[in-house]
């Protein structure tokens, strides 16, 4: 899950890692009230999931209240690439006299972690990484050897910093990597460090997203709070379901992840546009069938609803059951085109035969449901 | 043949007692596969259906011989579990437990290969695999497998594993193993393992590979079949049309910074020779064509 600038921060400061002292705010009143207290100059930062944020006007220097005031007004309710900000982070500004990017992730093709280090931090590292690919160190850390304090110091020397703040720079570097493995993140980004005309290495962003699975070493609720999820994945989420919401009409119920993610792509192929990606895993029971229901009929957009299943373990005739009683259970606005295969689909589909009308059908394969489904979205449409 | 496992693989299942990797265990055993043992440090001595239960997989491979382990262990516990089925002498450790974190995958991935570099990891996060008429292990539904030969089968994906055996069954196709690898960051065992060993192997004659969007294990892949591999390969990829930045259900499926696309893969796939079936039953009717013509 992605945290907030203002969480990352929290979370490296929580590792010893040198951040400004900051408070994060939802009013312009208390955006005021937090420079006030923290004292100008500060930042207003816009906290959203993406980057991209000083480009769209989400950073501001503030060198006074009044322009605490404006920009804070001026940025909440901003969209960024999509992202509403409802949440603002008010620091107290940084003088820069370099700036520098680093950041650890795994390299799932070496099996191994991945750090970068670059003297050309403030720009995207895509950027950097596209037109000046040397400026870029890269170092392979042994996830069972770690980090060794030799190791990182070569990789600082390699990167062509300022020499004059190598030892900081490996001591921050090291709490980085600290932060990463046993903070059980997927990402850490930091861009910029930046080094301050008193030769201080410092923190002034922070990319962090943390690994979900975790959650038994870790207290994520807090993060998990601040997830932004529209109003559909969010009640799926509540279930307990696989959900990913789209844009189009036609709702999607699959079993399994490749097979949601396969009939997406079919109702794509027929000319369709699926209105989710939902995956309902393998025991597909009534209540679990019902609980998909609910939500795909729950979405407004939905005309048409798209159930694929393959009984592997799962039985077909307990996939049946199950949306037979779920339709007993939901009272649901669009018709249902179902396809079920595998295990004991026979029998399935003997027991969905007498509830077949034109409000659930049946289909005889996947290529055909989709065809069927995204007709009767279509002449819902119109 | 069959590659990894076979009807003399004899399995010890860390998790036997717990409700699923009982239900799977005595499934597994009811196809056929030698299940001899189950672990629970707290229930040595006692038996599950018949099926003796000892401390550690170290006294399950000296008591019964087993030479591979079947990990049913809450995502918690799988990071000594894996350890300890390798430090206990079993040649496979098959881990079906999902939701296991990265940096415990990245750990006992690469603590394997330094300490213990006889032993394979497959997942975790995988539905295990099945030589059919030998051995399944997992959670494959051994019923949609015809026995036999003459495809090999490797997918990311599960249920689309089940669907391609399936397929394959409806047309009369046989199957020498179906291996899933898994749909996590850093599975135990590839694409390209899988491959290697299906090229070895006389009885596969041809290999369903079912890929998925994320990572670059596809793209991987093509590269070796182009170099490595004499046998006709067909490939479906999933997520042709998933949006960017958005995790669909498995951690590792995810489009982000314009890379791990399916076309991507598909087009790296087919310019190493490899048939691209556009849905999953296209690509059982491609295979269908490549078996007929073999």
């Amino acid at each position: 899950m992605d945290l907030f600038e203002y969480q990352g921060k929290q979370f490296f400061a929580s590792y010893g890692m040198p951040v400004s002292p900051g408070e994060a705010v939802t009013t312009v009143a208390d955006a005021v009230a937090a420079a006030e207290r923290l004292g100008t100059p500060v930042m207003v930062k816009a906290q959203v999931h993406t980057g991209g944020r000083g480009k769209a006007g989400g950073v501001k220097f503030a060198p006074d209240i009044d322009a605490v005031r404006t920009h804070a007004s001026n940025i909440l309710g901003l969209d960024i690439r999509g992202h509403i900000v409802q949440n603002l982070w008010i620091e107290k500004a940084s003088d820069i006299a370099e700036e520098y990017y680093v950041s650890f992730t795994l390299d799932r093709s070496a099996k191994a972690h991945l750090g970068m280090l670059s003297a050309e931090g403030g720009v995207e590292i895509e950027t950097v990484a596209e037109e000046n690919p040397d400026a870029i160190a890269k170092i392979w850390v042994d996830p069972v050897e770690g980090l060794s304090q030799d190791q990182c110091r070569q990789w600082v020397l390699a990167a062509n910093l300022n020499p004059d703040v190598t030892d900081q720079t490996v001591e921050l570097l090291l709490k980085l990597y600290e932060a990463y493995t046993t903070g059980d993140a997927d990402l850490v980004e930091i861009n910029p460090l930046i080094v301050t005309p008193e030769g201080k290495v410092h923190v002034l962003d922070a990319k962090v997203t943390l690994d979900g699975n975790a959650g038994f070493r870790h207290d994520l609720a807090p993060f998990d709070a601040t997830q932004p999820r529209d109003e559909r994945e969010a009640a799926a989420h509540a279930k307990g379901l696989q959900y990913v919401g789209l844009e189009g009409s036609v709702g999607v119920i699959a079993n399994g992840a490749g097979l949601a993610m396969s009939t997406v792509d079919v109702v794509n192929q027929v000319g369709g546009k699926p209105a989710n990606f939902l995956d309902i895993g393998g025991g597909a029971n009534a209540d679990v069938m019902a609980g998909a229901l609910e939500v795909i009929n729950n979405d407004p957009d939905v005309q048409s609803i798209f159930i694929n299943i393959f009984g592997g373990i799962t039985r077909g005739e307990e996939v049946a059951n199950g949306i037979i009683e779920a339709m007993n259970r939901v009272d649901i606005a669009s018709p249902i085109v179902i396809r079920l295969d595998g295990t004991n689909a026979d029998e399935g589909r003997a027991l969905l035969q007498p509830h077949l009308s034109d409000r659930l059908m049946m289909a005889p394969t996947m290529l055909e449901a989709a065809r069927e489904a995204v007709a009767l979205a279509e002449g819902a449409a119109s | 043949m069959s590659i990894f496992v076979d009807e003399n693989t004899k399995v010890v299942y860390q998790g036997l007692t717990g409700s699923q990797g009982r239900y799977y265990g005595l499934l597994n055993r009811d196809y056929g596969t030698q299940v001899v043992a189950g672990t629970n440090p707290k229930k040595a001595g006692t038996d599950v259906e018949g099926i003796p239960i000892f401390a550690s997989v170290a006294d399950a491979v000296e008591a019964t011989g087993a030479n591979v382990s079947c990990v049913f262990i809450p995502a918690a516990g799988v990071r000594s579990a894996v350890l300890e089925a390798a430090e206990g002498g079993v040649e496979l450790v098959v881990v079906i437990t999902e939701g296991v974190p990265m940096h415990d995958e990245a750990y006992f991935f690469n603590k394997l290969k330094s300490d213990y570099p006889d032993v394979r990891l497959l997942g975790p996060n995988c539905p295990g695999l099945i030589s059919p008429g030998k051995a399944n292990i997992g959670i494959t539904a051994g019923h949609i497998a015809k026995e036999g030969g003459p495809v090999g089968i490797v997918s990311r994906s599960g249920t689309l594993t089940y669907q391609a055996l399936y397929e394959l069954k409806q047309k009369d196709i046989g199957c020498t193993t179906c291996v899933g690898i898994g749909g996590d960051p850093v599975p135990g065992t590839s694409f390209i393992d899988c491959l290697a060993a299906f090229e070895e192997d006389p009885e596969t004659e041809a290999v369903m590979m079912i890929g998925e969007i994320g990572g670059s294990a596809e793209e991987e892949a093509a590269e070796f079949i182009a170099a490595q591999v004499s046998k006709p390969v067909v490939a479906y990829i999933a997520g042709l049309t998933a949006p960017p930045g958005k995790k669909m259900g498995h951690a590792g499926a995810i489009v982000s910074g314009g890379k791990g696309t399916a076309q991507a893969k598909m087009d790296a796939l087919a310019a190493a020779g490899v048939r691209i079936g556009q849905s999953p039953s296209e690509a059982g009717d491609i295979m269908a064509e490549v078996v007929g013509g073999l």
